[in-house]
């Protein structure tokens, strides 16, 4: 076992980054997120890596289009106004097949908001977020442990279907410190194993291929018929990602709940606090917690409807933007509720205890 | 168990390190930890503050409403968090700078003066270790040992200050103790 140690959740992630073999990071600082940039920074350069700060964040990210493009494993973070400017690189990266992560710590929007915590880009980060036909997948980590463990995890997905992954966490997750025990770093041998496995497609020059072939890189196809060839691909790929991919955790779910909470992030972190206090009081609520927003777990969320569960409450700090999913997902079945904070706002145990509370006098 | 805490005062006394190092050796006596700073504008010329959490489960919410102690390093910190204490919960504070104390009568009140002890020790920067100290002699929160393997590091780190810090932390155990 590694040893745990006491850390940010903006540091862990940057940490957990480099041992997954990330060696590009590309960035622009912004609140909350600025001490996973500093930390990049600081350690990848010893790590042999290329850090840049770029003159902006649009430059940041199609720097890592360049960078994965060469078939490396790289990175940019930002927080929500930053990553809204990343968009247009995000869609490119998303037509020219290309994996990359990207980092949102999200802070109260929209437009410049402010630098607390908040979930205000959940459409951004589940439906495309940039032009066209396109996903990435998200990722919503709930402790700075998950959040570290998911830099690994983002660069094997976007690898294995050589498309962007988010990583959706918070202001909250980013300054918070917590316990981490890391993965042991990628060695020389593993990182030109990934190299290679980008050699089929990528423009760096394969020497052992006879003659060196030409590959591109490019977002632009301007024959319809080739377009729509492409499109359709994507399509598919987006398919498999759905069947294949399908993240959540189910915390004290069974055929008793009264009822159901859905809740993903930081949001789900206080709701776990309100539902041991009810649970503790003799009641039986249970919680499903997308770990991947994209793609949405809907069959986890539509099974976790037991036949005693009276209502289904989405706890979101965002006006409701997942309630539109958890709505798909539980197909009318039952009714569904919600109770946000916006603008960097928190709610507390107790008023997520309340309001569950509420629905359950109603329910009697 | 699950004890919840905020420790508070002005950008620069060392609130944020209490918690950091409480929390260090919670994780080293194998407890869930988790330390929240605010990080917003109130931190410039207000209270700076942390929320930790030490419990025997997974830490749910890491947010503190509910304190089971209040280390208040300045008045702003008592007026601010003291009212949220849970009654018979623990405030700790600084009475070089807490002139007006507080009303509440039912928690458990320990202060002294520990600005002046500091710079009795040699150095003002070793205040947040009384506290620490304080809050161990009072509590259970984390063991004595622990902390000490906790904070060896600092001997390399900054080895002037040191053994002012060991002083620091038996000053503020035994006044905790009382």
């Amino acid at each position: 076992m590694a040893e745990k140690v006491l850390m940010k959740g903006n540091e862990a992630v940057a940490e957990a980054a480099i041992r997954a073999g990330c060696r590009l990071y590309f960035a622009y600082p912004i609140t909350p997120q600025s001490e996973l940039i500093e930390y990049m920074a600081r350690m990848m350069p010893k790590a042999g890596g290329v850090f840049v700060q770029a003159e902006s964040e649009i430059a940041a990210i199609n720097m890592v289009y360049g960078a994965s493009g060469c078939g490396r494993r790289a990175m940019t973070s930002s927080s929500s106004p930053g990553i809204a400017l990343k968009q247009e690189g995000i869609s490119y990266l998303a037509g020219a097949n290309l994996p990359a992560v990207i980092v949102n710590v999200q802070r109260g929007g929209p437009g410049l908001g402010d630098i607390q915590p908040a979930q205000g880009d959940y459409f951004q980060a589940t439906r495309g977020g940039g032009n066209g036909d396109y996903y990435t997948m998200a990722l919503a980590p709930s402790t700075v442990q998950e959040f570290a463990d998911m830099a690994s995890l983002a660069f094997d997905l976007a690898d294995k279907y050589r498309n962007p992954v988010v990583i959706l966490a918070d202001g909250l997750l980013g300054q918070m410190m917590e316990p981490v025990e890391f993965l042991p770093a990628k060695t020389e041998a593993e990182l030109k194993e990934l190299d290679n496995q980008h050699l089929d497609w990528c423009c760096c020059p394969n020497e052992d291929e006879p003659n060196h072939h030409h590959h591109e890189i490019n977002s632009l196809e301007i024959d319809p018929v080739v377009l729509e060839q492409h499109v359709l691909r994507l399509g598919e790929k987006y398919d498999k990602i759905t069947a294949n991919e399908q993240r959540w955790e189910d915390y004290n779910i069974n055929a008793d709940n009264e009822i159901l909470v859905v809740a993903f992030g930081t949001a789900s972190r206080i709701c776990k606090s309100a539902i041991d206090e009810l649970n503790d009081a003799g009641h039986n609520i249970g919680l499903v917690r997308p770990i991947t927003v994209w793609p949405y777990p809907y069959d986890a969320v539509y099974k976790a409807v037991g036949d005693k569960v009276k209502k289904v409450i989405v706890f979101e700090l965002n006006l409701g933007q997942m309630v539109q999913d958890v709505k798909i997902a539980v197909n009318g079945k039952v009714p569904v509720d919600f109770m946000g904070k916006v603008g960097g706002i928190l709610f507390s145990t107790d008023e997520v205890k309340a309001k569950i509370a509420e629905n359950l006098e109603e329910a009697k | 168990m699950k004890t919840e805490m905020i420790c508070a005062g002005f950008g620069g006394q060392g609130a944020l390190t209490i918690g950091k190092f409480l929390v260090k050796a919670g994780m080293n006596e194998g407890k869930n930890v988790s330390w929240l700073p605010s990080y917003g504008p109130e931190m410039r010329g207000g209270t700076a503050n942390v929320s930790t959490v030490i419990s025997d489960k997974p830490v749910g919410s890491p947010v503190v409403a509910h304190p089971d102690i209040v280390i208040a390093l300045n008045q702003p910190s008592i007026d601010k968090f003291a009212p949220m204490l849970k009654a018979g919960g623990l405030l700790i504070y600084n009475e070089d700078m807490c002139p007006k104390g507080t009303d509440r009568t039912d928690i458990k009140v320990v202060s002294a003066p520990m600005t002046t002890i500091a710079k009795e020790i040699g150095n003002l920067k070793v205040m947040n270790m009384v506290a620490i100290g304080m809050v161990m002699g009072n509590t259970e929160l984390v063991k004595k040992e622990t902390m000490l393997n906790s904070i060896a590091p600092l001997q390399k780190k900054a080895p002037e200050l040191y053994d002012m810090n060991l002083e620091a932390i038996d000053k503020g155990y035994e006044l905790g103790k009382k």
